[in-house]
């Protein structure tokens, strides 16, 4: 099994990190000098409880205000699966690092606090798990012990987030609607004898039953080279292959192929993992390949199966999250990386921004700023062979990286 | 031939995403170099740049910031693989940073020379002109690693800017830096110490003798079993020498790295025991010991 990471989103103090904290202690994850060191602080503190968010907020300034500034990665496995999980903080301003967070994730925990209810946050979290076509979602209702773990309150929560859903446009994405409590350990790891009338599965029994096909995303292969390697040694003297990651799909020995952008024919002649030498490359595989025919390849260009061509385009529209404190303005230059390539590519226009609340899109903008959401059109300096987000994850995304500060500035959905 | 099943299990996800990043380090810097303690993960990181680029040799050299305190079995088996396998290595030395000044040597009973290792880093950065290092930390090992990127961006004092890292979504690694700024990189960020152990058992790797079981003369303080090698390490009178059947859990200088009591003498008891631990890795080591941010202090600072 592949390791699954789990993204979480929540507002601050919906009890994000207690909840992973609690999964770490129920599936006996910490080290016993981890605990200690928890126990310490908790009671140095005055609680009457152990504090489990001090398991994952790790630096100074977290400790201090106790919140989550950045994303944590938390590791943990049970005898069937290896999990990561995204521990990203819930504030407004933070909605960069839950699209950071959820970019690499295939599942992931939308947390609701049962004494407030669907919030404003609430629908923004949905929003970006939706966006980045996350398959499966467990929305956690948190604190059941607070509010007599009434059904009544657990089912209006259900009602209105299930009025969210309606809303959304990755239909197939699939929801599940857990009740816990990560304080008392109600439905985290083990089943609670608190709600009776909670029928379904503890969080974790959840995810420890999902299959490759509930979480991940399959598509057409597609072979973005990286790295060219050229021993020339006597022993490798004319070896001319192509090092990358297959995603999407397999690729086998005797496929025909089209390099592109130029286009050029040929078959995949070997497909080497170190030094073996295999018959088909599975997805997330990195191999190195060799071709039949002596054709020039470099970084940046891409292997496909022949009949199986992506878009090749100088122009395309994207539903954009800007990230940086600089506004992103028509007329811009940005650096696109589109996987392992590079192209220069220039603002066309803004055609609307987004509310990610889902209260509707907004004409006429001139600029955006960190943390909107909007379609944009680009124009690239040479063309890019790219899929359409919906169909391919990975193919169909990019970073935008600004030319004078070389920081990440934004990430890009391809419609 | 068969079908290569890359994604079947954990192990193998982590390692097709190791080898992608070395491969992105490759391509996107001009002067890179991996940092070699001869601890098991770097151990690890050079049997992974080793498959990213078959049948060509690995296209950087490797880098060993030498404190002067490391345990001889480190360093003899640090130069047998680099012999092995041709590769460049190059060494600079904390004490010649101390004997020009640019560091003072701690003293007392917790001397350790952990710490001093940064300046001499961050010189030896300059002095080759390094836009990227390659290190083998781990997200798993401690909390503030936990919040490290896979490329990390540092300034021209080699400080990390936690607070304002750069966003890293899907595979994609951006590499693009400023003049001055360079990259700590960190291929297995997402592997668990138990994922590193269970690889050099699959991929029979060799490790320092230091990792298994041996009878060691030690003694105890603070609860930790400390080497006792009274060049380097110091110790009170009364702190009695005894010796005791133990192994090494994690590597660095004499005088930071505690041992463990072990009877694990195989690479499969080794394993077994990190398995069934109860203790976390870092758990022995005493510089983590300092302060509940002690991790965090160093690598604003320019730690690895």
């Amino acid at each position: 099994m592949e390791v699954i990471k789990i993204a979480t989103a929540g507002s601050v103090d919906d009890g994000k990190s207690t909840l992973i904290g609690r999964i770490l202690y129920d599936t006996k994850s910490l080290t016993t000098d981890k605990l200690e060191a928890i126990e310490k602080t908790s009671k140095q503190r005055g609680y009457d409880y152990l504090d489990f968010s001090l398991a994952t907020d790790g630096l100074v300034a977290e400790r201090e205000q106790g919140i989550t500034i950045d994303v944590a990665h938390i590791y943990f496995s049970t005898a069937k699966k290896s999990y990561i999980i995204a521990d990203t903080p819930g504030h407004v301003e933070y909605t960069r690092n839950m699209v950071t967070g959820a970019s690499t994730s295939q599942a992931s925990i939308i947390l609701i606090d049962a004494r407030k209810g669907v919030i404003e946050q609430t629908n923004r979290h949905f929003f970006i798990n939706n966006l980045l076509r996350i398959k499966d979602v467990v929305v956690a209702i948190n604190k059941m012990d607070l509010v007599d773990y009434s059904e009544e309150i657990y089912n209006k929560i259900k009602a209105d987030f299930s009025e969210l859903m309606s809303k959304r446009d990755y239909q197939d994405q699939k929801i599940t609607f857990i009740p816990v409590s990560a304080l008392k350990g109600d439905n985290v790891v083990n089943k609670s004898n608190n709600m009776p009338w909670y029928k379904g599965q503890a969080l974790l029994e959840h995810f420890e039953q999902l299959d490759k096909a509930d979480i991940f995303n399959m598509g057409t292969p597609r072979f973005p080279v990286q790295y060219v390697i050229r021993p020339k040694t006597e022993e490798f003297h004319d070896f001319r292959g192509y090092a990358g990651k297959v995603y999407g799909g397999e690729l086998s020995v005797g496929d025909d192929i089209l390099v592109l952008p130029s286009k050029t024919r040929s078959k995949i002649k070997e497909i080497y993992f170190y030094d073996q030498k295999y018959q088909t490359a599975s997805r997330r595989s990195s191999v190195t390949i060799t071709l039949e025919n002596d054709i020039n390849v470099s970084r940046g260009d891409m292997i496909v199966k022949e009949g199986d061509l992506p878009t090749i385009d100088k122009e395309f529209t994207a539903n954009v999250c800007w990230m940086d404190s600089t506004q992103l303005v028509p007329g811009a230059k940005y650096v696109v990386q589109h996987g392992v390539n590079k192209v220069l590519a220039k603002v066309d226009r803004i055609n609307h921004k987004i509310h990610p609340d889902y209260s509707g899109i907004e004409k006429d903008v001139t600029g955006l700023g960190v943390n909107d959401i909007a379609s944009v059109t680009f124009k690239l300096n040479k063309p890019i062979f790219y899929d359409q987000f919906k169909n391919h994850r990975t193919n169909g995304s990019f970073i935008l990286i600004d030319t004078q500060s070389n920081n990440t500035v934004g990430a890009g959905f391809i419609q | 031939m068969s079908t290569i099943k890359k994604d079947t299990s954990n192990i193998n996800s982590l390692e097709n995403e190791a080898i992608y990043i070395l491969r992105e380090v490759a391509a996107q810097f001009e002067k890179p170099v991996l940092l070699f303690s001869g601890g098991k993960d770097s151990i690890t990181l050079v049997r992974l740049a080793v498959k990213a680029f078959y049948p060509a040799k690995i296209p950087f050299p490797l880098m060993h910031i030498d404190t002067g305190h490391n345990f001889p079995e480190t360093i003899e088996f640090r130069d047998r693989l680099v012999k092995e396998l041709g590769l460049e290595l190059i060494v600079r030395n904390v004490q010649d940073s101390i004997d020009e000044g640019k560091v003072k040597e701690e003293s007392g009973r917790y001397a350790s020379r952990n710490q001093l290792q940064t300046t001499t880093l961050l010189d030896a950065i300059e002095e080759f002109k390094f836009d990227a290092c390659i290190g083998g930390a781990r997200r798993d090992e401690e909390k503030a690693r936990a919040k490290e990127r896979i490329f990390s961006v540092r300034d021209d004092f080699g400080q990390w800017d936690e607070k304002n890292q750069r966003p890293e979504l899907f595979d994609m690694l951006n590499g693009q830096i400023n003049l001055g700024q360079n990259v700590r990189v960190f291929p297995i960020s997402n592997w668990t110490e138990l994922d590193v152990w269970s690889y050099i058992e699959r991929e029979n790797i060799e490790i320092p003798s230091i990792y298994f079981a041996h009878t060691r003369k030690v003694f105890l303080r603070d609860g930790l079993i400390w080497s006792a090698d009274d060049e380097v390490v110091y110790r009170d009178a009364h702190e009695e020498v005894i010796e005791e059947l133990v192994r090494f859990r994690t590597v660095g200088d004499m005088s930071c790295t505690a041992a463990v009591l072990s009877d694990a003498t195989t690479i499969s008891k080794v394993v077994e025991e990190i398995r069934e631990s109860t203790i976390s890795e870092r758990g022995a080591r005493i510089d983590d010991k300092r302060s509940e941010a002690a991790m965090e202090k160093r690598k604003q600072q320019g730690y690895f």
